[in-house]
Parts: structure tokens; sequence; C-alpha cells
């Protein structure tokens, strides 16, 4: 071939000990399925061995939106590095953020004043409801019920819009700063986060009301893709999926950051294990968020929401015409960065879609040495061949739907 | 009904073929599903009720290249996922056109790296560039818009 | 350091070999690679770390000796404990033994450190390249592979920059 983007031949001698002894036979069939399939939420390859309709083995692979921002991360200073965690798992960009501002922290040990906190955490949560009303849209797209998809974008505008309204863009917000916030949330922000807070849980009962007890969800849902707590565990599965299969580790509760315990929430559990009880998480875990919302809300302090300590945070802008000191700060933070001490943390928070963390090395200097995020989706697609095993190929969609991946997650 | 009864009675309607043929295919420009990276959510969004793509005859995406018009490239592309979206673009019919939304599509955007094709146009020709990090639905639409204007200006030519 | 992770810290010091500092409040415990199977099968079975978070490295460059560091988070949902777990890697020789016997997840995070930093880990039922293409050369996240920083192109080196790059049949 001449086109230097030709696709790689494979031979079956490469894929051999992926599939069993009855493909080679000719007796089942091996199919192609992805990276561009409408289901598979992405760029997700799946190699499929079936037999008739029903999947013998499944063998997914991955690395197809694979951005090197691990890599990418080494080369930047620790306040312009950040930028790249938001394309990392695209539908939680606040919470990336949020992580890797935690494990930052955690070495520089600045303390971060409670009003950055609570906007911290509404923000966070938002991005929650956003991810699960996009995973509602496209999972329940996945098993044939249009209208919850239309309805689950009109609903996820009204977030977009909060998001917009304290950080200038929709999705790649960069709100949170290590050290606090960007800078304080508009006067607005109480009014647009309110109007979430009056309109949601109707919203969610029209959502229930569509598919919790709808005939054709529950017979494409109840008892398929089986995954029980030992399994679950075994492969490191974290976030929803797993409570779907009956642990209650959320660490929001477990491992409170960012004033979590503060607040009253409860962390929804069901002990079926299929994507049934995955749903029933999930939905039951947008209505806990907007009670965490209310809440931080509602004892939203007054005061600053950045920390004093100009070594690690950029002074506000106001000042520089006035302070030659923040002056400095602004061009030194800005152009070299600041210096973290030399060592490695793991800071981890709960994403929409489990656990994840990030383990930050530093050699001392301005950038950071290593960077590698513990992202959810990857551990949480590993188990997709164990839950697959035996069930049909339109199970299948059902299952990746109901896991949650997101490939920017996956593949970083 | 009709252009009779708007017209009056002439029973006729002159124009172009080319403007004939362009009209035709602007109004039914069926994009394929394909979805990269953050883009694709922007995109699905697009599609969805507040910004509805279908009232520029787009409501219809197929997952399939043999039957799509245009290829919106929603993401970064990686070194894994370029031949196989050469592999794409080839099987699609002729006419066919390439909007690169975003930065990451258009030149690498934040990603300048080993993984990352340094822009879309690497691979295959692309028609309109939307730039945003991602865009935003209007923009996208913007994005679809100016290409109409293009395609409307295009001469009927023999495939090559 | 938290109480429950007496016994622990005891154990991995008595019996694996290990070193055990703290820095930022987390447990950080250096171990000889030879006994991490059976240290973490003690850390799974008696003291519940039911969880294997995420296996990664660093690598600290060429002239180092250990060259690597392959880092393990483990974690206890029951007693809520997280423990991170260092193996010094030589960078001529770089193996590890693997973990998928003890947990399954090992399978893709070792998968993903043989593809990204190019360490063995031995007995893995199915090493490949798991994130960047089969044929792909090198290993990227290495500090001796470039980051592949392309020039981006403006009128003044449009042409020139142009000239580099890859040119499909259109």
């Amino acid at each position: 071939m001449s086109t230097p983007y030709a696709l790689p031949e494979v031979t079956l001698d490469e894929i051999k000990h992926l599939v069993s002894q009855r493909a080679l036979d000719g007796e089942t069939v091996l199919l192609n399925m992805g990276p561009q399939h409408p289901s598979t939420h992405g760029v997700l390859r799946l190699l499929l061995e079936l037999d008739g309709e029903t999947v013998v083995t499944c063998v997914p692979d991955i690395g197809f939106l694979h951005t090197g921002i691990e890599k990418n991360m080494e080369a930047k200073t620790y306040l312009k590095a950040e930028v790249m965690t938001d394309r990392l798992d695209y539908l939680n960009t606040v919470g990336n953020n949020l992580a890797y501002c935690l494990a930052v922290e955690k070495m520089i040990e600045v303390e971060i004043p409670p009003r950055a906190q609570a906007i911290r955490v509404i923000l966070a949560e938002l991005q929650r409801l956003a991810s699960h009303l996009v995973w509602l849209g496209t999972s329940a797209l996945d098993v044939a019920a249009m209208s919850v998809f239309l309805y689950a974008f009109r609903e996820r505008e009204i977030i977009l819009d909060v998001l917009e309204l304290v950080s200038g863009q929709r999705m790649m917000t960069t709100f949170i700063r290590p050290g606090g916030i960007w800078r304080d949330v508009p006067v607005e922000f109480d009014d647009a986060v309110r109007n979430i807070l009056n309109t949601f849980p109707k919203r969610i009962d029209e959502y229930e009301d569509l598919l919790t007890k709808n005939p054709l969800f529950l017979d494409r849902t109840l008892g398929i893709g089986k995954m029980s707590l030992e399994e679950a565990l075994s492969y490191g599965v974290t976030g929803s999926t797993l409570r779907g299969s009956g642990s209650d580790w959320d660490l929001r509760k477990k491992r409170p950051y960012s004033g979590y315990e503060q607040y009253d929430f409860e962390v929804p559990v069901a002990t079926e294990g299929d994507v049934y009880a995955r749903y029933l998480v999930r939905i039951r875990e947008m209505r806990e968020s907007l009670k965490i919302i209310e809440q931080a809300l509602d004892k939203l302090p007054l005061g600053p929401v950045n920390s004093n300590d100009h070594k690690f945070v950029p002074p506000p802008r106001s000042e520089l015409g006035t302070s030659m000191e923040a002056l400095i700060h602004h061009f030194k933070l800005w152009t070299e960065g600041f210096d973290v001490p030399k060592g490695s943390v793991y800071a981890a928070v709960e994403s929409p879609r489990g656990e994840l963390g990030v383990f930050l090395e530093s050699d001392g200097g301005p950038k950071p040495y290593r960077v590698h995020w513990r992202t959810p989706s990857f551990n949480n697609l590993e188990v997709l061949p164990l839950m697959a095993e035996g069930l049909l190929v339109a199970d299948l969609v059902a299952i990746i739907g109901s896991v949650d991946i997101v490939l920017g997650d996956v593949d970083r | 009904m009709g252009v009779e009864e708007k017209l009056g009675d002439m029973g006729v309607v002159t124009t172009t073929l080319e403007q004939v043929v362009n009209w035709g295919r602007t109004r039914a420009m069926w994009p394929m599903l394909f979805g990269l990276a953050c883009c694709a959510i922007e995109m699905m969004a697009a599609q969805a009720a507040h910004y509805d793509m279908s009232r520029f005859g787009m409501e219809l995406m197929r997952p399939s290249p043999r039957q799509s018009d245009l290829m919106i490239v929603a993401g970064r592309v990686s070194r894994k996922m370029a031949p196989v979206l050469r592999h794409l673009y080839d099987q699609m019919a002729e006419p066919k056109w390439v909007i690169a939304m975003g930065d990451c599509a258009s030149c690498g955007g934040v990603f300048n790296n080993y993984a990352v094709v340094q822009g879309v146009d690497e691979i295959v020709p692309v028609d309109i560039y939307v730039s945003g990090c991602p865009p935003r639905p209007e923009a996208l639409i913007g994005g679809v818009m100016a290409l109409y204007e293009k395609v409307e200006a295009e001469k009927i030519k023999a495939a090559a | 350091m938290d109480k429950q992770f007496q016994a622990i810290v005891q154990m991995l010091e008595k019996d694996f070999g290990a070193e055990v500092s703290e820095f930022c409040g987390e447990v950080q415990a250096v171990l000889p690679a030879e006994n991490l199977v059976a240290a973490s099968q003690k850390l799974r079975d008696k003291f519940e770390f039911a969880l294997l978070s995420t296996i990664t490295a660093t690598d600290y460059g060429l002239e180092e000796s250990p060259r690597f560091h392959v880092v393990y988070i483990f974690n206890s949902l029951s007693k809520n404990l997280q423990l991170m777990v260092r193996v010094p890697v030589d960078g001529e020789n770089s193996t590890i033994p693997t973990l998928t016997v003890v947990y399954k997840n090992a399978n893709w995070r070792e998968r993903e450190l043989w593809d990204m930093f190019g360490i063995t880990a031995e007995g893995h039922p199915d090493l490949r390249r798991i994130l960047m293409p089969d044929d792909w050369d090198g290993y990227p996240l290495r500090k001796d592979y470039p980051l592949g920083y392309e020039e981006p192109q403006f009128t003044f080196n449009f042409e020139e920059i142009d000239l580099s790059k890859p040119k499909g049949e259109f």
C-alpha cells in the first residue's frame, strides 16, 4: 500500500491465543465491532467470537484515543499542565481538575478557603449530574429508547450554562486551580443553581417514568451482564458499577475530600449486579447529587476563594497594577511556575465512573516528573468480557452502556 | 399546492442544473455518526433538542460510511485511529465532504505530541475547519452553514 | 501513621524486607521485586486489600540504577486504607513478576506498563501492546523517548513544515 495511513494487516496467527479452538476450526465466527460503531460510545474496538448470535468471547482493543496526556503533562509546569486534565475524561472535566489539584495541593500543602471548597463541591456534583445525563441518554439510546436521549441532553444544557457562567467554557472549564478556584462565582450563580435544584427532581421523575417500569427496558436490562461483588473487586471495578454489585464504596463518603464530610447524603447501593441495578444506582445518585448541591449552596460561606500563599497561587489581576510584589509573583508563576517538594503522592476522587486517581511524582522542580492517571473506565472496561460471555450481541450493547465508559478516560 | 400555486399559472420553473443538484445536496446532507473525543459530545448536543441540527436536513446520522455524505471528524485523531479514519473516508461514496471539528482535528490542538496526528488534513482532505476546544454546537452549525455555501458554489464535474 | 498500618508495616518489613516511609500522610513501601507476589498475596488475604487500584511506573533516566520504580496502589475497602508499594526495577533487564495471579485487573495494567515503559511482566498470559499500535517503535513514557513535538505551522514557515508532513493520496 502506498498511503502512509494504510490499515495494518492482521493475520489469524496473531490473535490465535485470544479465541477458542472452535473459531480456528471455523465453527464459530470472528466479528470485528468498532472502532466505528454507534454503540461503542467512542472508539472502542471489540473482537467478538460468535456462535450464531451468542458471544463466546469478547476481546476489547483500546488505544484508539490514546492522546499521550501523561507524557505531555511532564513537559509543562504544574499550572499549565492542568489544561490537559480536562480532556482526559471529557464528561467529568471538573472532577479531573479537582483530582489533579488535590494531588498538587497535597504536596505543596496550601490551605483552601471554605468558600472555594464549597464551590468545588457544587461544580463537581453538577458535573456528575451532567455526566450521568449523557450516560442516561446514550445508554437508553442503545436499548432503543430514543426520547430519553433528547430529554437528557435538554437538561444537560442547563448545567452547561452554569459551567459557562462561572468559567466561560461549556466543557473544558479548568476552573478549579491549585490553591482554590480561578475566581469567585458571579452573583447569578445562586439563582442559576437554584433553578437546577427546582427543575431537576421533576425531570428525573420524567426519566424514571419513561424507563424504570417500562417493560421493554426491563426486558433488555434485567438479569443482563451480571457481575458478583468478588468478581468486581478482583477486576478493580469502582464507582456506580461496583455499587450496582452490592458494595457501598464511595470515596466521597469513605475518604472525604473538599469538605464532603459536612454534607448529608446517602450512597445508593443495589445488589443484583446487572444492567438494571447499575441503572437504578445512577438514577438515585443523581438525586443524591442534588441533595449535596442544595446543602452546599445553602451553607455557601463568604470569603476569599483562593489561598493567600502567592508562592503557589497567582495574585488577583486587580493587584497587578498597584503592587510590585504581585506583579513579580504573577510573572514568576506563569513563566517559571512553582517548585513542588520531591516525592510522590496518590490522590483520588469519586468521578461519575469510579475512583479517579492521580499519581503525581515530583523531582523538586517546576514541572511534574511523572503523572499517572488511574482512570476508572480502564478498569471497568476490563471486566466487559466476563459480563458479556454467553449473552447476545444486543445485550453486549446494553452492557457497554451500563458500564458507562468514556474512551478518553480509558486511553488517556 | 406547490410552486405553481405561489408563482401563478406558469407551469414551469427555470433554473440551472447545478443549482438544483447543489440544492438537493445541501438540503439532505447526512453526516456520519462518527465521534472520537470531547467534540463528539458537543456534536451530540448539536443533534439533540436544544440545537436541533435537523433544521438543516441533518437529523439522520448514519453510522455506515456508505450512506453518509459528510464526515465530521469530532476530536483528536491518534496514530492508531488514523488508518481507520482514512479507511472510513475511502468507503464513503462521492460526493463527500469533511469537517474538521475542533482544534485537535484541525491542527493537533493542545496535544502536540507523539500520539496525536497534527491535523486531520494529513489524512483526508478537509473542507471546513471549525475552531474551538470543543466548539460550541452553534459553531458546528456555523461550520455546516459555511460548508453549504461552499457546496452551493460547486460545479458539477465527472467523478475522478 | 494509622494504627491499623502497624501490623502491615511490621509484616512488610520483617517478612519481605521492605523499607516503609511516610510522605504527605501516605504510607509508601519499597519492596524488592522477588517478594512482590508473596507480599501482595498476604496483603489481599490477611489484610483485606481487595482492590488493586493501579500499576504504573516512573522512569528516573538512563544513568540511574535502579532505573524504574514500578508503583502499585493497594486499597482496602473494609479497613479504608491505602498503601503505595514501589518496586525498583533495573534498566537493563527490566522485568517484574506478574500480579495477574493475585489481582485480575493487573492484566491490562501490566500490558500498559509494557507498552509505555517496556517493563516485562514475567508470566503474564497475554503481553501485547494495549494503547499504541502493534507495530509501534519504542516505549513512549520512558524519559529517553522524545515528546514528539511538532513545530506549529504559521504563514512564514507553512511550506517548510508542509514538506515534512506525511502525505496521503487524496
